[in-house]
């Protein structure tokens, strides 16, 4: 997993943290599904999957296919948002109470279940099906895999992070979309002025400031600099490419390039994204998963070509290539390695026939998502939306043309780390820390 | 039997119930995690022995000193907001004139709103985008509320003491008007008007359910967590991480589990050491000193 991981030559990247944010007015664990897997005796299983439009209404369709389809052995899922199910699916596992089927992000997170031998090993199972596995873009499985083990399935859409912007409010100030670092910087005074934001930003979930240094850090000192932290190297948060990245990013937050507030709004209740399509602020660098909450809620912001979407352009003087993106190479389904063989089965039936079945890609390609099939690639032409058309055909290039797709730090890192991160990527963002700072909290926690 | 032996048989009895519920929902847990401290666990794999190396890298924690002093400033800044109050709205409450009952009601409305609740909603109307103050076009509302580390703070001791102040005037009505009304008259015949007899009369005799306020009200701080986890997540930075958010993000965030297990310690000793003090000012007798003890 070490190497495979970082080097996503390949296709895609994921939409992992994806789904629950964008959550919009469901709460609370929801269950549902038919039977109580009593009459089943045992061999119906449990799922646990993230609530938010569209990718909740995707899921619950998948498990009713099946449950129609296989009237002996039914799937009973339990729906939950997004930062709550971390916590919960987590001491679940622990306290032997999880599910059968474990939806979450691959990377540390996963290995932490491997090392605790909480989930099946299936790359005997990947070995028995292998037309399934090939119809699976391969970058995908590196997220996957711990120690040359394939221990879950990708599954649902590769989401990169990309920099979307409001085209109103660039006519509004007369200025094209910034072709680097520089330019931002040149846009930031000139919409301020205009009494426009330069930058939504969601800071109050951390993750979402996370993105930008995840981007600075590739496009000034290229992917070396994370893979260096990622593999345990001492010292490599200071990295002097790392130094310079964050203190690009505290020059352009004193230059009031984020929203006011933005230490205080949660990406989880989507209005980052409000802040945009209201014409709030003028760009946001945010998951390819938030193009159908915009689009939804947005009136004729997507609707009315108003959107406009990049990728991160290039720092000059960089030395990161400008086709890199980050993200999450995909959702991964787990089963867990406590359930009965009957279950099990239950669990990889579903698994085979119906997470990328062709309605399912046909599903997640309708709502603006690239599954993780290669098989979307053909539902393009399908799609009639010119605005859809155009979105799907840029998610799917920049994650198939980049030389680099890196996951998320924050699913990469184990959780250890990642929390030391987010922790200290708050502050740097408070502008409480120094980058020097920063970088010594976070090389105290390399390789733990 | 005697009749010593048939007083305190039913007696000891009717205590196991509780007695059972306590040890196995509150010593036993607090014995785990006095033993988790001492180990290293993620919460998914084996339990190894730690020795002390939890207890000296949560100790020796540069962040530490700062969610100890937030977890008292929480605590003393709610306290001084919420007393004089809830005393006054308390005593308000305890005269028997109807629109006071009326009022009564309203007051204890928030009693009846979860921490989750109400956090949300303040969090809406607080928006310095979409919230109140921007949709009312109100300047002064329009603040970055939960975004500044010392508004933050404010508004956490705000809103915590918007919810408990009507459970404090609850305690306080009826110390009021346990208070009885002949040492009200007693003084109002001395001359005494309604201020003096507030300070000489009311506050004196309510010596011990202040005690039990404050006492409810310090070690309660203790264990605010839903509310600024929802309301801030213990942010901007960490200007309003309390040591119960501290704990909750080492252990299920960060899968430290032993680290976590030493704050818990922490807590529950600093609870107890300030349970006792409080105790210590009110002096041991507990009864009332009404009816001119």
């Amino acid at each position: 997993m070490t190497t495979s991981r970082r080097s996503f030559l390949g296709l895609v990247g994921g939409g992992a943290l994806a789904a629950g944010l964008a959550a919009c007015g469901t709460s609370g664990p929801q269950s549902s599904g038919s039977s109580t897997g009593g009459a089943a005796a045992g061999s119906g299983a449990s799922y646990w999957f993230l609530t938010g439009q569209p990718q909740q209404a995707i899921r619950e369709a998948q498990v009713k296919r099946f449950n129609d389809a296989n009237s002996g052995t039914q799937i009973k899922h339990t729906e939950f948002q997004n930062d709550a199910f971390k916590q919960k699916i987590k001491t679940a596992i622990g306290a032997g109470q999880g599910p059968t089927l474990i939806w979450g992000w691959g990377g540390g997170g996963l290995k932490s279940y491997v090392d605790a031998n909480q989930v099946e090993d299936l790359t005997s199972w990947f070995g028995e099906n292998a037309t399934l596995k090939d119809s699976i873009f391969p970058s995908a499985f590196g997220a996957a895999t711990v120690g040359g083990k394939i221990y879950a399935m990708p599954v649902e859409t590769t989401t990169p992070i990309v920099l979307f912007y409001d085209k109103r409010s660039f006519e509004k100030i007369g200025a094209e979309p910034p072709k680097s670092w520089g330019d931002i910087m040149d846009l930031v005074p000139k919409f301020n002025g205009a009494g426009i934001a330069p930058f939504s930003l969601g800071g109050q979930s951390r993750w979402t400031n996370m993105m930008w240094l995840e981007f600075l850090f590739d496009r000034i000192g290229g992917a070396e600099v994370f893979q260096n932290i990622f593999d345990g190297k001492p010292n490599s948060w200071s990295d002097p490419s790392a130094l310079k990245a964050l203190d690009e990013m505290q020059k352009l937050i004193k230059a009031n390039g984020f929203i006011k507030g933005f230490s205080s709004i949660t990406a989880d209740s989507n209005a980052d994204q409000a802040l945009l399509f209201t014409g709030k602020a003028a760009m946001m660098l945010h998951g390819a998963w938030t193009y159908g909450n915009m689009k939804a809620s947005g009136g004729d912001f997507v609707t009315g070509g108003h959107l406009g979407y990049m990728n991160f352009p290039p720092v000059d003087g960089g030395k990161g290539d400008p086709s890199d993106t980050v993200g999450n190479p995909g959702q991964y389904l787990s089963i867990s390695s406590k359930a009965t063989d009957g279950e099990k089965e239950t669990a990889k039936k579903f698994l085979a026939n119906n997470t990328l079945d062709d309605a399912s890609v046909d599903a997640w390609v309708k709502s603006g998502n690239i599954a993780v099939a290669k098989s979307s690639k053909d539902k393009l032409s399908s799609i009639t939306d010119k605005n859809d058309s155009e979105w799907l055909n840029f998610v799917y290039d920049t994650s198939a043309n980049a030389k680099n797709f890196a996951q998320s730090w924050d699913q990469a890192l184990s959780p250890t780390q990642a929390e030391t991160l987010l922790d200290n990527i708050a502050k740097l963002f408070q502008l409480s820390i120094s980058p020097q700072q920063f970088a010594d909290s976070m090389n105290a926690v390399i390789g733990k | 039997m005697t009749q010593a032996a048939g007083r305190s048989g039913p007696v000891a009895w009717m205590a196991l119930p509780a007695l059972v519920v306590f040890i196995v929902f509150g010593v036993v847990p607090l014995f785990g995690v006095l033993f988790l401290s001492f180990t290293q666990w993620d919460g998914l794999g084996p339990i190894n022995p730690a020795g002390l190396s939890n207890w000296r890298s949560v100790l020796s924690d540069p962040g530490l000193p700062h969610t100890i002093w937030v977890t008292f400033e929480i605590m003393i800044l709610s306290w001084a907001v919420q007393t004089p109050i809830s005393l006054l709205l308390g005593t308000f409450l305890a005269g028997r004139q109807r629109y006071r009952g009326f009022l009564a009601v309203l007051f204890f409305i928030p009693l009846l709103l979860s921490s989750a609740a109400i956090a949300i909603t303040y969090k809406a109307l607080l928006d310095p985008n979409f919230g109140l103050g921007a949709g009312l076009k109100i300047g002064f509302l329009t603040q970055d509320w939960l975004g500044r580390e010392n508004l933050a703070l404010g508004v956490v001791v705000f809103v915590v003491s918007w919810q408990f102040i009507p459970f404090h005037s609850l305690i306080y009505q009826g110390g009021v008007r346990q208070i009885p009304t002949s040492m009200y008259e007693a003084a109002s015949i001395d001359g005494a008007g309604r201020v003096r007899q507030f300070f000489s009369i009311t506050v004196p005799q309510l010596k011990y359910t202040i005690i039990t306020s404050s006492t409810l009200m310090v070690v309660g701080s203790l264990t605010f967590f839903d509310l600024i986890f929802v309301l801030t997540a213990g942010g901007p930075g960490d200007a309003t991480r309390v040591l119960a958010l501290d704990m909750y993000k080492r252990g299920f965030q960060a899968n430290l589990m032993g680290p976590a297990s030493v704050i818990a310690v922490l807590l529950v000793l600093i609870g107890l050491a300030l349970a006792l003090l409080l105790r210590r000012l009110g002096g041991s007798a507990t009864a009332s000193q009404q009816e001119g003890a």
